[in-house]
């Protein structure tokens, strides 16, 4: 698990890891919290091309749905098949076992900080 | 003081508080009389004008009621249907009839929504499930669609979503019934699909198909012929496309499944499994579907989780599909289903059992076969060499002459053309003991000039070899067990001793108007003159249903403001859905086909974001203000954006936060200055009959909730009757049906008996030209009954419920909302985020702690989070009502007692409720309360406790966990 004030955020409540110019991509604990107990997530497959901010896939829980967004445009290069298995991973280790996709990009949007997105949460 | 106009008539049996009861609670909220209250609180500008001449007669009592309905039964003429078309006479069995149709355990209770009170209709309802999915040879099974024809709409729907096509083609077999192809075409026209008819089974092995993201097969077909679609069906889906299949459920007791045949999905109706025909409905139509699509079903599904003792326990799974979570990127539209017919269904193949269906199946055909044969040897062509239970049979231009002459023995045959008649056997035309009755048999033949008693032997190559069954079906235990009748009987008090229902207190859902259902209301729903009429029979059979729906539809216009009304739709989001196609209808017609964006606030129930969709139409929310109003600097804004775009507005009224808008004349003029329509939802209707009309401030046309403000009972999630009123301008684009037995609405005009003004033009929504009639005598009682001014006493009793309660627990909990003079509606929302910021006690704890008190929880989380919405109705009475008032001030006091500390935040008596019995019995007592506060919190509970048999569902195990179908006896082991 990656320390949180070593990653990215976005508005959309995303977490992004980057590696050379590959991106881990999940929710944050935040998002997990307010969507409930997950119970199916809807991945991009690999190899798909994403583009930055559009939908690329679904974190369902049982009372309400979050959309996944792409931070980065890029292509995918690993889903998480741990999570499509067991999505309590997402709300049990958000930051680690319950990642989402990696993405390959080339170009880096600007995020948040965790400063940054702590104030936006409020938290 | 007492309403001179009301007391000792039935509005008294409906009304639950007396004179003497409205005085104290007026004295609570602080008002001298009923109509000073609610003049209060409705704004003035919307109060309605005296209405001279009304149709709605003086109240009828009870007794007159039910002899002017007999007058009107006896205007039906009840004959032998053979016209067929997905309706067929049925038996339904007495005992199902009995203790379940006519049984208020099961017609009074609520849509599942709180598993723990509800777990014997949700085991009815697997049950249901089970046996779709069985005889269809599908994977997952909804529970359940409104009817055959919504339910192929849905099933071309759900492909589009599945599929990976980029393809609008959608293909339809040519041998589909007709009001399905109406349906599809309706529908399909909205969302641009492009549907095209091909007679699929003259294609030939290896058939060609043009591209496209699905195809509906009809199966067996209209014309009875019954085929192996699987060549096509692998062709469909060699181009990446869903195949569709609409299959006879009692066929497939006899015939290969859609599953073995390659279907993705199938769809249909179980009406013939004991339901009556009923004009056209209520009845159960049903989904299917091949593993891998389950997320794809639209509507409600039930599935097994487990309760906190780590028992099985049923509950309504993925609820995250749907239309009040997801608004427009729902699956669907629909929200009430068609529960109370689901069961009866389900309960006709646990009572019949699968040797039981296979034996009237095996009858039908053998009837079928043996009648064919004596028309083929008396030179007639059965134009289908193949069927299960209908011929089509030929000869040269004598089709009308030989429908009219069994028409002089009181058979129905469907006449197709000058030279066509089809006939449909069913389980009423055969004998116990096999062999088709003998006078209906005598009757056919002479109809068709057969020598009489003439036999041949029988011919069995009518099903394919190919197409015999030899998969299982209804192999588990509940489908092989109860074969008496006292078995049966007790397994149905079995499962409704598990639920609460509107016979054990009251269920105070806001937004749902959970009302009394008279017994007198329900009294005609089963007789014969109402039950046994098919949907499609000639006009002159079905005057006394006319003369009701057109009773209705004068009445209902003339309460609501609006010119016209139909009462096809099956449910609320059928009536929407038809508002605003008719509202897409009239802006086409007008020149303008780009009014395509409907606005919609953002406290709208998400039904009507999905309803739009549907029609064709673009979401554009608009925000609402701190007090839960539309946000009039929003909506002008908005407008202003999309100007010439705007095609409506939706508005709930009173709005979804149950308060009297000021400004809704203001919302109504800035949306028509745009040159926008007006759709004002009618869910919340009851706060407002006979005070204040759509119409008048505004409306261009609304659904009504007959099952909320009416009368009909919910039947535990359905039926349901939407019926959309509109003014003129718009009322040759309501639903029209290919089949109506009148085109003109209504079709008799109550003072001059001749044909009213208006013809309905626009596509269907429903199977049957009427939706669902057999229920609608429930509504015309209640209507008789209670007068223009009983209806006006509802609505204020209702009101001052509301109040009463929003008065007494104000100081307990916070209450959200309200309009002029502090006043709510109907309902009340009690806000809960409080209580669980100071004790960690939350809205569902709340919820579930209700049940151990004795009571149905009121509406959770809508429209705010973290909220209750108490609607009390008028039928509960002052006891009842302080009986809910103390519980809640007593589970207010337990969460304080938390939040000091007495007892744990971990172990407590809110966050471990509910208890069963079994939980404060069983073992050792080791919690920081006593048994007695667990189970007996208040002392009057201990003479008349509703005992809930499951603890706390557990919600996410249920959905990592799918499970839709009965789970082995062994998971019940202790």
């Amino acid at each position: 698990m990656a320390e949180k004030s070593e990653l990215q955020y976005t508005a959309e409540h995303e977490w992004v890891l980057v590696d050379g110019n590959v991106a881990t991509v999940g929710i944050t604990d935040f998002a997990a919290g307010k969507l409930g107990d997950i119970v199916f997530v809807d991945l991009p497959k690999v190899g798909a091309t994403v583009a930055e901010g559009k939908i690329v896939g679904e974190i369902e829980s049982t009372k309400s749905v979050g959309e996944l967004f792409a931070p980065v445009a890029g292509t995918v290069v690993e889903s998480n098949d741990a999570v499509a298995d067991s999505p309590e991973l997402v709300n049990s280790d958000p930051f680690g076992e319950g990642w989402l996709v990696k993405i390959e990009f080339t170009e880096l949007p600007s995020m948040l900080s965790l400063d940054e997105y702590t104030a936006l949460t409020g938290e | 003081m007492p309403n001179p106009f009301i007391s000792g008539t039935f509005a008294d049996r409906h009304i639950g508080t007396d004179d003497a009861a409205q005085a104290s609670m007026l004295a609570a909220v602080g008002y001298d009389s009923l109509e000073s209250l609610v003049d209060a609180a409705v704004p003035p500008a919307i109060h309605q004008t005296p209405i001279v001449n009304s149709t709605i007669p003086a109240p009828a009592s009870e007794r007159e009621a039910l002899a002017e309905l007999r007058a009107l039964a006896g205007a039906n003429k009840i004959r032998r249907s053979m016209i067929g078309l997905g309706y067929y006479d049925t038996i339904t069995p007495a005992v199902i009839k009995r203790n379940v149709l006519e049984n208020p355990s099961w017609y009074t209770a609520y849509t599942p929504y709180q598993p723990e009170i509800s777990q014997g209709r949700l085991e009815a309802l697997l049950n249901f499930q089970t046996m779709v999915a069985d005889l269809a040879g599908m994977t997952t099974t909804n529970a359940s669609m409104l009817d055959e024809g919504t339910a192929a709409v849905e099933g071309m729907l759900l492909a589009r979503r599945a599929a990976r096509v980029e393809s609008p083609v959608f293909i339809v077999d040519a041998d589909t019934f007709p009001q399905t192809k109406a349906l599809l075409a309706n529908r399909a026209e909205a969302l641009g699909i492009e549907l095209v008819e091909i007679d699929l089974a003259t294609l030939g092995a290896n058939p060609e198909l043009p591209e496209c993201f699905g195809a509906l097969i009809q199966y067996p077909g209209a014309t009875g012929r019954v085929w192996d679609s699987s060549e096509v069906i692998a062709a469909v889906k060699a181009h990446g496309g869903l195949a569709v299949v609409a299959a006879d459920l009692l066929a497939l007791t006899i015939l290969k499944s859609p599953g073995e045949l390659g279907a993705d999905v199938a769809v249909g109706t179980t009406q013939r499994f004991g339901v009556p025909m009923g004009f056209g409905g209520p009845h159960a139509g049903y989904m299917s579907v091949r593993k891998g699509l389950e997320r794809q079903l639209p509507g409600r599904l039930v599935g097994v989780s487990q309760d906190a003792a780590g028992d099985p326990a049923y509950r309504l799974s993925l609820q995250a599909r749907e239309q009040h979570i997801r608004r427009e990127k729902a699956t669907s539209n629909i929200c009430t289903a068609q529960v109370l017919l689901a069961v009866m269904a389900s309960m006709y193949a646990v009572y019949h059992g699968p040797q039981g269906l296979k034996r009237i199946a095996q009858r039908i055909h053998h009837d079928t076969a043996k009648f064919a044969a004596r028309l083929t040897a008396a030179g007639y062509t059965v134009e289908n060499e193949t069927f299960f239970d209908t011929l089509s049979v030929t000869k040269k231009g004598q089709a009308q002459a030989i429908a009219a002459k069994a028409l002089e023995s009181d058979i129905l045959l469907y006449v197709v053309d000058a030279d066509t008649v089809r006939l449909s056997f069913d389980e009423v035309s055969t004998q116990p003991y096999g062999g088709m009755l003998a006078a209906q048999e005598n009757d056919l033949a002479e109809a068709f000039g057969l020598e009489s008693g003439y036999t041949t032997p029988l011919d069995d190559s009518s099903i394919p070899e190919a197409l015999n069954r030899t998969s299982e079906y209804l192999t588990h235990p509940v489908f092989n067990t109860h074969r008496s009748e006292t078995s049966m009987m007790r397994y149905l008090k079995y499962l409704a001793d598990k639920d609460y229902a509107l016979d054990r207190g009251m269920i105070p859902l806001g937004s749902c108007t959970m009302k009394l259902n008279a017994a007198t209301e329900m009294e005609a729903v089963s007789w014969p003159e109402f039950a046994g009429i098919h949907p499609f029979a000639p006009a002159e059979d079905v005057s006394g249903y006319l003369v009701m729906i057109s009773h209705l539809e004068s009445w209902l216009t003339e309460v609501t403001g609006y010119d016209t009304a139909s009462l096809q739709p099956n449910a609320g989001s059928q009536g929407e859905l038809a508002g605003l196609l008719a509202i897409r209808g009239y802006h086409r017609a007008n020149g303008n086909p780009e009014r395509t964006i409907c606005l919609i606030p953002s406290s709208a129930h998400g039904t009507n974001a999905a309803s739009a969709m549907l029609a064709g139409m673009r979401v554009v929310v608009v925000a609402c203000d701190d007090l839960g109003n539309v946000d009039l600097d929003d909506l002008r804004a908005k407008i202003a954006e999309h100007a010439s775009e705007i095609a409506a507005l939706m508005i709930t009224y009173p709005s979804t936060h149950g308060v009297y808008e000021h400004e809704v004349r203001e919302i109504t003029q800035a949306v028509h200055d745009a040159g926008g329509q007006v759709y004002v939802d009618g869910a919340n209707l009851n706060a407002l009959l006979g005070y204040a009309r759509f119409g008048d401030f505004g409306g261009d046309v609304s659904h009504l909730n007959l099952h909320k403000t009416f009368c009909i009972p919910h039947g535990g999630g359905g039926p349901g009757v939407g019926p959309v009123v509109a003014k003129a301008h718009l009322a040759k684009f309501l639903p029209g049906h290919p089949m109506a037995q009148s085109q003109h609405h209504p079709a008799f005009d109550m003072q001059t008996g001749a044909a009213g003004p208006y013809v309905h033009a626009g596509g269907a929504v429903s199977a049957a030209p009427y939706g669902s009639p057999s229920i609608l005598p429930i509504t015309w009682a209640y209507v008789r009954m209670m007068g223009s001014a009983g209806l006006k006493a509802a609505t204020g009793a209702a009101v001052l419920s509301a109040n009463y309660i929003a008065v007494r627990l104000r100081e307990h909990f916070p209450v959200l909302y309200a309009g002029d003079n502090g006043l709510v509606a109907h309902e009340c929302i009690l806000d809960l985020r409080p209580l669980k910021e100071a004790t960690g006690i939350d809205n569902n704890d709340v919820a579930k702690r209700l049940i151990d008190y004795g009571f149905h929880a009121p509406t959770m989380s809508f429209p705010v989070s973290g909220t209750l919405m108490v609607e009390p109705t008028e039928s509960e009475d002052l006891a009842e009502l302080d009986r809910f008032i103390d519980a809640m001030i007593a589970i207010k006091e337990e969460a304080d007692a938390v939040a000091a500390g007495t007892w744990p935040a971990d172990d407590n008596p809110l966050i471990n409720a509910p208890h069963t019995a079994h939980s404060v019995i069983a073992g050792d007592w080791d919690h920081s309360y006593s048994r007695e506060q667990a189970v007996y919190p208040l002392s009057s509970l201990v003479s008349g406790k509703y005992w809930p048999p499951v603890r706390r569902v557990d919600n996410a195990y249920g959905d990592r966990n799918l499970v839709c179908s009965c789970p082995p006896i062994e998971a019940f082991a202790h």
